[in-house]
């Protein structure tokens, strides 16, 4: 009963760091969006998002190997220094060479890591180069794309809200009797992370992204990806992202930003290059169109950017102001 | 002033408390009250009063404590013969000064901002929101430290009581406590990496927030050495203070983790952080808390607790924090940001174990209520002076309970006598 205070929380920690050791060993599956029991940070799909996952890694890599050295010690030491077994305690009380090396192991070790995350922070850094440029602006509670450039030529009027989906709004109403489980698209569950309108971004092309808010902080994360960046209202920040496979990403606000904070996602849906072409050709043509000249069928289409242009000529302005 | 400093407190958190009843609620932003967000709740400025009157109660404090530790000690007890339980409180008094009226500038800036018409932290009016984070974290990174570092003292009393072997590296461990404390002027923005810093603030904080690991790891490593070579018992107070060192190493791994920015920039504000920090205050600062309960029972009761249901309570607790805590890490990789009411149901079942172990952790801490009960008032046990056969420093010298004006006359230091032994070795 008295012996070895911590076996629990160590065995458990042994096992998770074989489970997740293994994982990144062999899980070779792309990982785009978040799946029941998953143990491990998703690779992404982006000429970036191999940085952070390799580093977190790394560094778990690392702490595994301290936590068996540490640990391992604290229990041999528990089962050969117990009053119990006859153990006299000795005198000593420092030991100045083991002191010296275990400041500077950790140290050698410090550097290595902060050499490969400097490495990181610089790429994420360089904004550059881009062919393509997004502004993204958070709002109580959604989030508003505007196509801004793309290959050097400006983008007019593309631009729409993007807010929960009705079906997982209508289930996260309190009593609302609706089952979170049969929130699906494609057979996969998208409860509270899927949106009425993606944002579309081609593949393999580098997008920079204008971000800033209209009203509080939020935070724009789609872990595919393998950033977050804050929108900050008065503040303009600049990240990229270049995505390698055509697919949908999901993510979600990560800066508390009132009451509905956590409904507020993030799709992010790529595609190649030629479909982008005709997306946006599309998205064009229904904004020159003056809304009410609009087809009866498409009327719902035309008027659903319209409007959201009208929504956002009343917030922009204030945020345009203190772009400075 | 000492007492004037405790009294204040349960005042100022049922203002602060109140605030929940209200019309439009508690505070809007969190304990970490960012602007916009905070400023639209009504009830600014009652939690900027409650803040303002725990700064004071927390600077008074602090007062109290350097005070009697620069002017009080006994003849003989020179800084370095002080247990590091001393130095601990010392230092983090220090840390308490340096930081309270920090935030009381800045949440008086939220209230003239939300009142009064200033423009501190509005872009609209030529102020910056990120200013606001800047100061709130430059309070907050001592404020945590301030909550580990007397946990750190707490344990490296008790693991030299039950290994009956003084603490390896006395002024090492002092060093590493005071180091810590100086680091944690630098690394306020490590709580800021994904609001656009420049590359070179990145680089400097991350840096900064990296070095951290080194003192951090002495003190570990001494822990773990005080253990070697000793004769070791394992009463309640020893097994809570080992599985606060094993604990909150774990918390430690996650912290070096998410020093790494660019990491960051995926387990920012995601359920990984909530791990982590859980593990650092909860099996660290609370862990040791309640070790020091244990190891300081008999002294304050005069009564001995009984050991069997301290057991029960520390295997209980111990089992059942990891169950709450552990499966966040994994919802934290796998994308689910923090403060979310609902989510996905890929996030379910870790959440559900995490519920669990919730509860049982919870219900666990009951043990301690009822232990704490049955030592105060029914436990026939009566405690020695010095109740740990390895127990030294100057309060097991005296009865238990320690009678009131516990030295009449200042007592003699006897160097034989220092929990951490010889310091000249």
């Amino acid at each position: 009963m008295t012996s070895g205070g911590i076996r629990p929380g160590g065995i458990k920690r042994a096992v998770t760091a074989l489970a997740v050791a293994a994982f990144a060993l062999f899980g070779s599956v792309v990982q785009a969006n978040p799946e029941p029991g998953q143990l491990n940070m998703p690779r992404g799909v982006t000429t970036y998002s191999n940085v952070p996952y390799f580093l977190n890694n790394v560094a778990f890599g690392v702490c595994v190997v301290i936590g068996i050295l540490v640990f391992g010690a604290m229990f041999i030491a528990m089962f050969r220094f117990r009053k119990s077994r006859g153990a006299v305690a000795e005198k000593w009380s420092h030991n100045t060479t083991v002191e010296i090396i275990w400041t500077t192991i950790p140290v050698i070790i410090l550097v290595v890591l902060a050499y490969l995350a400097t490495n990181g922070l610089k790429m994420f850094a360089d904004t550059t180069g881009s062919e393509m440029t997004v502004k993204i602006t958070g709002y109580q509670w959604k989030w508003r794309y505007d196509y801004v450039d793309y290959k050097g030529k400006p983008i007019d009027k593309v631009g729409f809200m993007s807010k929960l989906d009705r079906e997982s709004d209508e289930t996260r109403q309190l009593k609302s009797g609706l089952d979170p489980n049969a929130v699906k698209v494609d057979g996969y569950n998208t409860y509270l992370i899927n949106v009425d309108e993606p944002l579309v971004l081609p593949i393999n092309t580098k997008v920079r992204f204008v971000i800033t808010a209209g009203d509080v902080i939020h935070s724009w994360w789609v872990p595919a990806l393998g950033w977050k960046m804050d929108a900050i209202p008065g503040i303009v920040n600049a990240a990229w992202t270049n995505i390698n496979e055509p697919g949908v990403y999901r993510g979600q606000c990560a800066e508390l930003c009132g009451q509905d904070h956590g409904f507020m996602p993030i799709v992010v849906k790529a595609v190649t290059k030629d479909e982008f072409n005709k997306w946006l050709a599309e998205k064009q043509a229904q904004a020159s169109q003056p809304a009410p000249a609009a087809a009866p069928a498409a009327a719902s289409t035309v008027a659903a950017p319209a409007t959201a242009q009208a929504t956002s000529a009343v917030a922009t302005p204030a945020t345009d102001n203190h772009k400075g | 002033m000492n007492n004037l400093s405790f009294w204040i407190l349960p005042f100022a958190f049922a203002l602060l408390l109140s605030t929940l009843f209200m019309p439009g609620g508690g505070p809007a932003g969190g304990w970490t009250m960012y602007p916009p967000l905070s400023l639209q709740g009504d009830s600014v400025a009652y939690v900027v009063f409650a803040v303002h009157l725990m700064g004071i109660s927390s600077i008074m404090g602090a007062i109290n404590i350097i005070a009697t530790i620069l002017n009080m000690r006994a003849p003989g007890m020179d800084l370095l013969k002080m247990p590091v339980f001393v130095w601990s409180w010392l230092i983090t008094a220090f840390l308490l000064i340096a930081v309270m009226p920090v935030l009381a500038g800045a949440v008086t800036m939220l209230l003239t901002d939300k009142y009064f018409g200033t423009s501190f932290f509005n872009a609209a009016g030529g102020g910056d929101p990120v200013l606001f984070q800047h100061i709130f974290w430059f309070f907050g990174h001592p404020e945590v430290y301030i909550m580990i570092l007397p946990a750190f003292g707490l344990v490296s009393e008790i693991i030299p009581t039950f290994a009956r072997k003084p603490i390896f590296g006395y002024k090492a461990m002092v060093f590493a406590i005071a180091s810590i404390a100086f680091l944690s002027f630098i690394v306020w923005a490590h709580h800021m990496f994904a609001v656009g810093l420049p590359l070179g603030g990145e680089i400097f904080f991350m840096y900064a927030t990296m070095l951290i690991a080194v003192p951090t790891g002495v003190k570990v490593f001494n822990w773990v050495s005080t253990m070697w070579g000793g004769s070791m018992t394992f009463e309640t107070p020893m097994l809570w203070a080992i599985a606060f060192v094993i604990l909150f190493t774990i918390g430690g791994f996650s912290g070096l983790m998410l020093a790494l920015a660019p990491a960051d920039f995926q387990y920012h504000d995601s359920y990984f952080v909530v791990a982590h920090f859980h593990y650092v205050l909860v099996t660290g600062a609370i862990f040791a808390i309640i070790a020091g309960s244990y190891y300081w029972l008999p002294k304050w009761t005069g009564r001995m607790y009984s050991e069997t249901w301290g057991k029960i309570h520390f295997w209980s607790s111990v089992i059942s924090v990891n169950v709450l805590f552990f499966p966040q890490h994994f919802l934290g990789l796998a994308g689910m940001p923090r403060r979310i009411p609902d989510y996905n149901v890929a996030f379910a079942n870790f959440n559900m174990i995490s519920s669990i172990g919730g509860f049982w952790f919870g219900a666990s801490q009951l043990i301690f209520l009822g232990v704490i009960i049955h030592t105060v008032w029914f436990s026939k046990k009566k405690a020695t002076d010095r109740v740990w056969e390895g127990a030294k420093g100057l309060e097991w010298t005296v009865p238990s309970p320690a009678p009131f004006h516990t030295f009449d006359v200042p007592p003699i230091i006897n160097d034989d006598e220092l929990a951490h032994g010889h310091t000249d070795d």
